[in-house]
């Protein structure tokens, strides 16, 4: 199999352009004949929804909530980036293209994120004539935050919620297409087979949440926009229905899954309580433009905060990368955080948080100024925690986070499916080896408002698709697959919740092919994989019936997955022998101990292709060229 | 840290038309940190570990932004902490010992699924009925082409963090879901952006609330003690003005 990444030619500010001029159009009459299933309802699904029911296409979205407006976009508190250059502080679609191309490690296409960045402009537009309510100066126009270690002022925001005002937005106007009659909503169904015909994807098999029945649905194309697949790790800041269920279905039907090692960690999570938890919470990144990260320098040093003075502190971001200081990118943050603590020198009861300080700023800005800028993150941290952070040092570590890689898709955001199309969190996406803050959401949006529209118009154009009924026997076969995995589930009827082995399956993931990676624990981790599954299998408790309601039953599936798509995390993990962005190989670091590319070697894209459960997959590999940001090593000392 | 034994009665029922009742179950080594969710997490691991039904409940960001959560505790929406999701309860809320009663929304709007899982696609109903701005794709202005009153814009958002949970309804005794309407009225309409169509929503929303079983509003006030986003009571006085503006001075 050969890539082919059709990525258009000519010099990349025209590319996008000429793409579109050439891209053939569906003659508007024709457009509502085209029937479109989008799967998932965040950011990506729900804008793209929007914009192909205003075009007219007949578009059935389905999402496993009980409405579009729940999907996890809703949570995102920091912001959106677009090169609108309001602050006249230096920023252009160049700088911004070039910033996502180098904060992604170079193992990002070119092409992709220069169309990303040009776009950008564009949402920001379209969302404040939605009813955006982003936040404001006192002249009235619209107020931009650095955010993420940028050095331009380039983030939109809408107070710490600016995820929910975005989906708000995309979901109202998605509402508009159902009642205009072009979109149809279902939600409570979830995705659990693709159905491909002579090799193109033409439909999917669902179960209805309420009902329990397996549902067919046939399109000419098909659209997933299923978020990403951060609760692998079973602890993470993912909302608790995060899945890669319907992701890893179609790689099972043949879609590429590309680069699954890059995952994110963020820095500044609340840290985990005690075994009960269920999901860890992002304090957002924008405090540590005003907090100072520290740990006692001494080893088990259990004294309070406040009784440690200034010479027995060591605030080893800013010693470490004196220019970058407490604003480095997440993953060195990060890793950073992860040393300190292994070394013993971490606080808490469990010895794994480091202090996110804000005394020095309140003392020299005002305890108000403070408030008006975290006062809800400060508030949110006492709920969780029961400590005030005015008083005592917010307490903080990694979490997981964010999924840059996916299901491998081309510049036309089409998986090597002919007509599956991949949006959002779910594809292996423009950010490579690290997303840079605020960047998600852009990538969501640019995706479904102004991507799709044209690219999917120009596979429906080119002809030869056929309608699939489904009655067709790839539906039955499907809908037949899905059933007898349901009802094997069910029979097992063994004594551990999925709950309890999701979480060993997360400790594996956590401790192997977390914050640092090595030959040794890469290993263990993909032997030990298989164990766990077949433990799953063996001894899973799924009570009730799966003819109604049954969240359990539901949970169960997708923690089956997640045993089978972990182990080609940790594959991925080990061929991948360089260090880059969230992937750290303790192999490849530099004498200062930090990540080391291996750009002569690892330049591409890891596209995965299934072989069988128990089977090792095949690589294919995307050759990534870099014509405009030369890679150099990233360093921010 | 101390360990608590809580005892709770929650309401059980298989689906729709089943029969529903309060069952008693007692869970132990319930720690202080815990959020209210976890602790049922805990009764419901127990459950399964046993072959039984657990409790279903919604909940997904469980931080209190999503909107899924929702139960009815103790007789309150979402429980006893002002201004907060059912999500971002803590047990050390409670104390060793106490029983806590647990049930479902309960609005002739929002039927009941399962255990303490309703129907709430009523709201995604209403917003249909023009909860949005008529703009298609591709047409916006410059975004800063309009200037906004920094106040309009702090207005318009303190309406729109709405998370359209349905503890309003399940708050009011006439089960009316004018706080949410008037939220997403007043969120748009603070904007010159929702100004356009703002007559034509009032009065669409209105109607499309009375059609999908909503009850009226009696002014109780009930909705804003509970609404975990500290939404208005103001925002429903601006949606009556509009109404009776758009319906006798604006021809609508
Ligand atoms: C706490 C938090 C804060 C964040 N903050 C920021 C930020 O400030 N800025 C930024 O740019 N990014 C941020 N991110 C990242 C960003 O929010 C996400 O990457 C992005 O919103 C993903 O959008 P999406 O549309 O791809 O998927 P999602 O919003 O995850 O939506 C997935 C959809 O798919 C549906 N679905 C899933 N599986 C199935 C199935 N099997 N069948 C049917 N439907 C299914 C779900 O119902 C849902 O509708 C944050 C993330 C988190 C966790
Ligand atoms: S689970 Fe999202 S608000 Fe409670």
């Amino acid at each position: 199999m050969t890539l082919d990444a059709k990525i258009p030619s000519g010099p990349i500010q025209e590319k996008w352009d000429r793409h579109r001029f050439d891209s053939k159009l569906v003659n508007p009459a024709n457009k509502r004949k085209y029937t479109v299933i989008i799967v998932g309802t965040g950011l990506a699904g729900a804008s793209a929804a929007a914009s192909l029911g205003e075009l007219g296409y007949n578009v059935m979205s389905f999402c496993i909530h009980d409405s579009p407006r729940r999907a996890h976009s809703i949570a995102a508190q920091g912001g959106i980036n677009a090169a609108k250059n309001y602050q006249n502080d230096g920023d252009s679609i160049y700088r911004l293209f070039y910033d996502t191309v180098k904060g992604g490690d170079y193992r990002a296409r070119e092409a992709n994120v220069y169309r990303l960045a040009q776009v950008s402009v564009n949402i920001i537009d379209q969302c404040v004539a939605q009813g955006v309510p982003f936040a404001r100066e006192y002249g009235g126009l619209l107020d931009n935050r650095s955010f993420g270690g940028a050095q331009v002022s380039r983030t939109f925001y809408a107070r710490g919620q600016t995820g929910q005002q975005l989906l708000i937005g995309a979901y109202q106007s998605m509402m508009r297409q159902v009642e205009a009659g072009t979109v149809t909503i279902f939600p409570n169904r979830e995705m659990l087979d693709l159905v491909v015909v002579d090799g193109r994807a033409c439909g999917i098999v669902c179960r209805n949440l309420i009902t329990g029945a397996i549902e067919r649905y046939a399109a000419h194309a098909v659209l997933l926009a299923t978020g990403g697949y951060g609760t692998a790790y079973y602890l993470s800041t993912n909302a608790v229905n995060s899945n890669v269920t319907a992701a890893w279905r179609c790689h099972k039907r043949g879609a590429l899954f590309a680069n699954p090692c890059f995952t994110q960690i963020h820095p500044t999570c609340i840290p985990l309580s005690g075994d009960h938890q269920s999901k860890l919470t992002l304090m957002s990144e924008s405090l540590r433009n005003d907090g100072r990260v520290w740990v006692p320098t001494k080893k088990g040093d259990k004294r309070p905060p406040s009784q440690i003075p200034e010479a027995e502190r060591d605030y080893y971001l800013e010693r470490r990368y004196p220019s970058f200081g407490n604003l480095v990118p997440r993953d060195v943050a990060s890793r950073a955080a992860k040393a300190v603590c292994d070394d013993g020198q971490g606080v808490g009861v469990t010895g794994f948080s480091v202090y996110l300080d804000f005394a020095d700023a309140i003392q020299r800005l005002g305890r108000d100024v403070i408030t008006e800028r975290y006062g809800n993150l400060f508030d949110m941290y006492k709920r969780i925690t029961d400590e005030d952070p005015y008083q005592v040092p917010m307490r903080i570590y990694p979490a997981v986070h964010y999924a840059m890689g996916g299901l491998w898709v081309d510049y036309n955001l089409m998986s090597n499916l002919p007509g599956l199309h991949v949006l959002g969190e779910a594809n292996f996406s423009d950010h490579g080896a690290n997303r840079l803050g605020a960047s998600a959401l852009m990538q969501g949006l640019a995706d479904g408002y102004f991507v799709i529209p044209y690219t999917l118009g120009h596979y429906l154009a080119s002809g030869g698709l056929a309608p699939v009924s489904t009655d067709h026997d790839a539906f039955a076969q499907a809908a037949d697959s899905v059933q007898k995995r349901i009802d094997r589930l069910l029979q097992v009827k063994g004594k551990e919740t999925p709950r309890q082995l999701h979480r060993r399956l997360g400790a594996v993931l956590w401790d192997e092919v977390g914050m640092g990676r090595n030959e040794a624990g890469l290993t263990r981790a993909i032997a030990r994989i298989p164990q766990l599954r077949e433990e799953f299998w063996q001894n899973v408790s799924v009570p009730g019936t799966p003819d109604n309601l049954n969240k359990n039953l539901e949970y169960a599936g997708r923690v089956a997955d997640y045993l089978e798509f972990a182990e080609l995390l940790a594959i991925d993990a080990l061929h991948r022998t360089e260090s880059c962005g969230g992937h750290f190989r303790e192999e490849s670091q530099t004498p200062e101990g930090e990540a080391k590319r291996d750009d002569e070697h690892f330049s591409y894209v890891a596209a995965w292709e299934f072989s069988g459960v128990d089977q090792p997959p095949v690589l294919h590999q995307e050759p990534l060229e870099f014509e405009y940001c030369k890679p150099s090593q990233r360093s921010y000392k | 840290m101390e360990k608590m034994t809580i005892h709770l009665r929650v309401w059980r029922q298989a689906g729709p038309n089943a029969p529903g009742r309060l069952v008693p179950y007692t869970v132990e080594n319930v720690i202080p940190d815990m959020s209210f969710l976890e602790m049922l997490d805990v009764l419901n691991e127990e459950l399964i570990a046993k072959g039984e039904d657990p409790v279903a409940f919604d909940s997904d960001c469980r931080e209190g932004i999503c909107g899924t959560c929702g139960l009815v505790i103790n007789g309150i929406p979402h429980g006893p902490d002002r201004g907060a999701t059912v999500c971002q309860l803590h047990m050390r809320r409670y104390k060793h010992g106490d029983t806590i009663t647990i049930e479902p929304w309960r609005a002739r709007a929002f039927p009941l699924i399962k255990d303490l899982v309703v129907d709430r696609s009523a709201f995604d109903r209403l917003i249909q009925a023009s909860g949005y701005t008529s703009i298609n794709v591709g047409g916006a202005p410059d975004a800063n082409a309009v200037l906004i009153p920094k106040d309009k814009a702090e207005r318009s958002m303190d309406a729109a963090a709405c998370i359209g949970c349905g503890a309003c309804v399940a708050a009011c005794k006439n089960a009316s879901a004018i706080l949410f309407v008037s939220a997403k009225v007043a969120h748009l309409g603070m904007l010159p952006q929702g100004q356009v169509e703002h007559k034509h929503r009032v009065v669409k929303m209105i109607d499309r609330m009375d059609d999908l079983g909503f009850g009226s509003c009696s002014n109780e006030g009930e909705c804003e003690a509970v609404c975990p986003k500290e939404i208005k009571l103001a925002n429903i006085a601006y949606l009556n003005r509009s109404y009776l503006t758009a319906r006798f001075f604006g021809g609508l």
